[in-house]
């Protein structure tokens, strides 16, 4: 998967999870949180999500990277460099 | 079969666990007792028509979009829509004592407003209250021997409004008598004052199915006239269960809504220091419900409201009777008082009293059902205060007592709101049985919810 990839597969997990929120302006270098209503449940949801259809995992000590989408893309991008697309 | 979790009890905070866990692909199984789901908000069919046990209201009700709060936070975790639910808000309720009554609805400034025209020396003290209590964060125990009262007392004065306030909150969710734990009060007046009460239009019945059709949909599997015998270990670990039927089932863990006392003896030979005595005492709190069906509209009987919480003395006592009903307050709950789109088919009113589980649970059975009748009566009489005469209207009725919850939920006592100090924690002495429920500390159809996938989150997901 290439970055805008990740990037989609990360606005379907969040779409899931915070279904009421507007992500069409979400911002890469603002954290989450300053943007959308997601607590630290929802937070580790994402994580959880990753881990259930990418098989990703993702410790504990580096959640700090996932806290904006530049950021979660970024450190994802190696992680899931052999993941294809979902179709 | 081995499975990944073991789920004891289909109730709320049980079902709403095993969702989370199906969903993240655990195999999970959830064995309940009885013969229907439910638990503590279970539901039975009599003469034809439907009855509630349990919900009067959902509380920490919040009107679709809102973001935060605990409802939101549930439908997110749960993957619900917020129109899942079907929730109506309430019309308005009320806090009736003698010579004062305080309305209260979904929006907390007419509480404010009642408490400023009722008790004009009061309202700062009310507002400072507030905001106090707003500034909690909720559901964080810092000191677990703080109690309701004497933060009350630090901000008002008038013993009346200190128990009118505490009335709802207590008769909703205190397990412990004439005052609560500090953080159940902060919780409970957030979910029942500042946020409110709203009913699916058919009750907890759709709530429940909302949450089987989704666990089952994930992969979970559920199991009634499934009660666990025990809980069979080896050394700090369970393995597994035993069934009533002799049936081995083994699991990594086992979550478990039972109550923590009754968790506790289902397990071999608990070492009885491990937990204080004070935390493993069931609760001595429960009530009887009066449940009438009416031949109109509770409205069209001048009755508008939808949660009445009455005490005809100015001292609200909240306690075990020594009778086996007591008769000095109570909760007159009508089911057809919330903004539904269409009315329901049937009126009702229930009345709700505290009761002396003994008393009930040793009538033989001839005794109990005269009591059944004549205290149903006698409740009735005793609310007339503050409710217009249904009676002529009254064309069925019914009434469970302490006997009655303990058969749908197991819990010693038949009581309803758990133990008296609560798990927070949600562990055990095994490593990995696990509380959710009641007995775990939230209350109510949405806090039980959410104390199952907080357990399921903490200890069934983020484990290595």
């Amino acid at each position: 998967m290439n970055a805008d990839e990740i990037r989609q597969v990360l606005l379907d997990i969040l779409s899931r999870i915070v279904p009421d929120e507007d992500l069409s302006a979400l911002q890469d270098d603002v954290p989450f949180r300053e943007q959308i209503e997601l607590d630290s449940m929802d937070f580790l949801d994402i994580v959880m999500e990753l881990r259930k259809q990418y098989r990703i995992q993702i410790p504990e000590e580096d959640y700090a990277n996932m806290n904006t989408m530049g950021g979660a893309v970024n450190y994802l991008t190696p992680l899931m460099k052999g993941v294809s697309a979902p179709a | 079969m081995r499975y990944d979790t073991l789920i004891i009890g289909a109730g709320l905070s049980g079902l709403a666990a095993g969702i989370r866990l199906a969903h993240f692909e655990q195999s999970v199984c959830v064995l309940e007792r009885h013969t229907t789901i439910g638990g503590l908000n279970s539901f039975y069919r009599l003469r034809n028509r439907n009855y509630d046990v349990g919900l009067h209201a959902v509380t920490n009700f919040t009107p679709k979009g809102t973001k935060t709060g605990p409802l939101s936070r549930l439908l997110r975790q749960l993957r619900f829509s917020w129109d899942d639910f079907q929730l109506a808000p309430q019309t308005g309720s009320r806090v009736d004592f003698p010579g004062k009554s305080l309305k209260f609805n979904n929006d907390f400034e007419l509480l404010v407003s009642q408490v400023a025209a009722q008790f004009p020396a009061q309202i700062d003290g009310f507002r400072k209250l507030s905001q106090y209590l707003a500034d909690q964060e909720l559901g964080v125990v810092v000191d677990p021997q703080l109690t309701a009262r004497p933060v009350l007392n630090r901000f008002l004065s008038d013993p009346l409004l200190v128990d009118m306030l505490l009335c709802p909150l207590m008769f909703y969710g205190s397990p412990t008598p004439d005052d609560m734990e500090f953080t159940q009060f902060a919780i409970m007046f957030h979910s029942i004052y500042r946020e409110g009460f709203a009913r699916p239009r058919e009750g907890v019945r759709l709530i429940l199915r909302q949450l089987v059709k989704r666990y089952k949909e994930l992969g979970g599997e559920l199991r009634l006239r499934a009660g666990v015998k025990s809980i069979v270990s080896d050394g700090p670990r369970a393995v597994g269960v035993v069934l009533d039927s002799g049936e081995m089932i083994e699991a990594d863990r086992i979550l478990s809504s039972a109550g923590l006392v009754e968790t506790l003896r289902l397990c071999e030979a608990p070492p009885p220091t491990v937990i204080p005595a004070n935390l493993a005492a069931a609760g001595e709190i429960t009530f009887v419900e009066t449940i009438n069906t009416l031949s109109c509209q509770p409205a069209d009987l001048g009755h508008h409201e939808t949660i009445v919480f009455y005490s005809n003395t100015p001292a609200f006592r909240y306690a075990n009777p020594a009778a086996p009903c007591d008769l000095d307050s109570g909760i007159i709950c009508s089911p057809n008082n919330f903004q539904y789109d269409e009315p329901l088919l049937e009126g009702a009113i229930r009345i709700t009293a505290l009761a002396n589980k003994d008393c009930w649970m040793n009538y033989g059975e001839d005794e109990y059902a005269a009591a059944k009748e004549s205290w149903n009566e006698r409740i009735t009489t005793a609310a007339l205060g503050h409710v217009p005469d249904f009676r002529p209207a009254i064309v069925d009725s019914d009434m469970f007592t302490p006997r009655t919850i303990k058969k749908f939920t197991g819990h010693v006592n038949g009581c309803v709101y758990g133990a008296p100090r609560k798990n927070w924690e949600g562990t055990t002495h095994l490593d990995n049985v696990y509380i959710c429920g009641t007995d775990q500390g939230f209350l109510g159809i949405i806090g039980s919810m959410l104390s199952g996938i907080g357990i399921a989150n903490r200890y069934a997901l983020r484990a290595p």
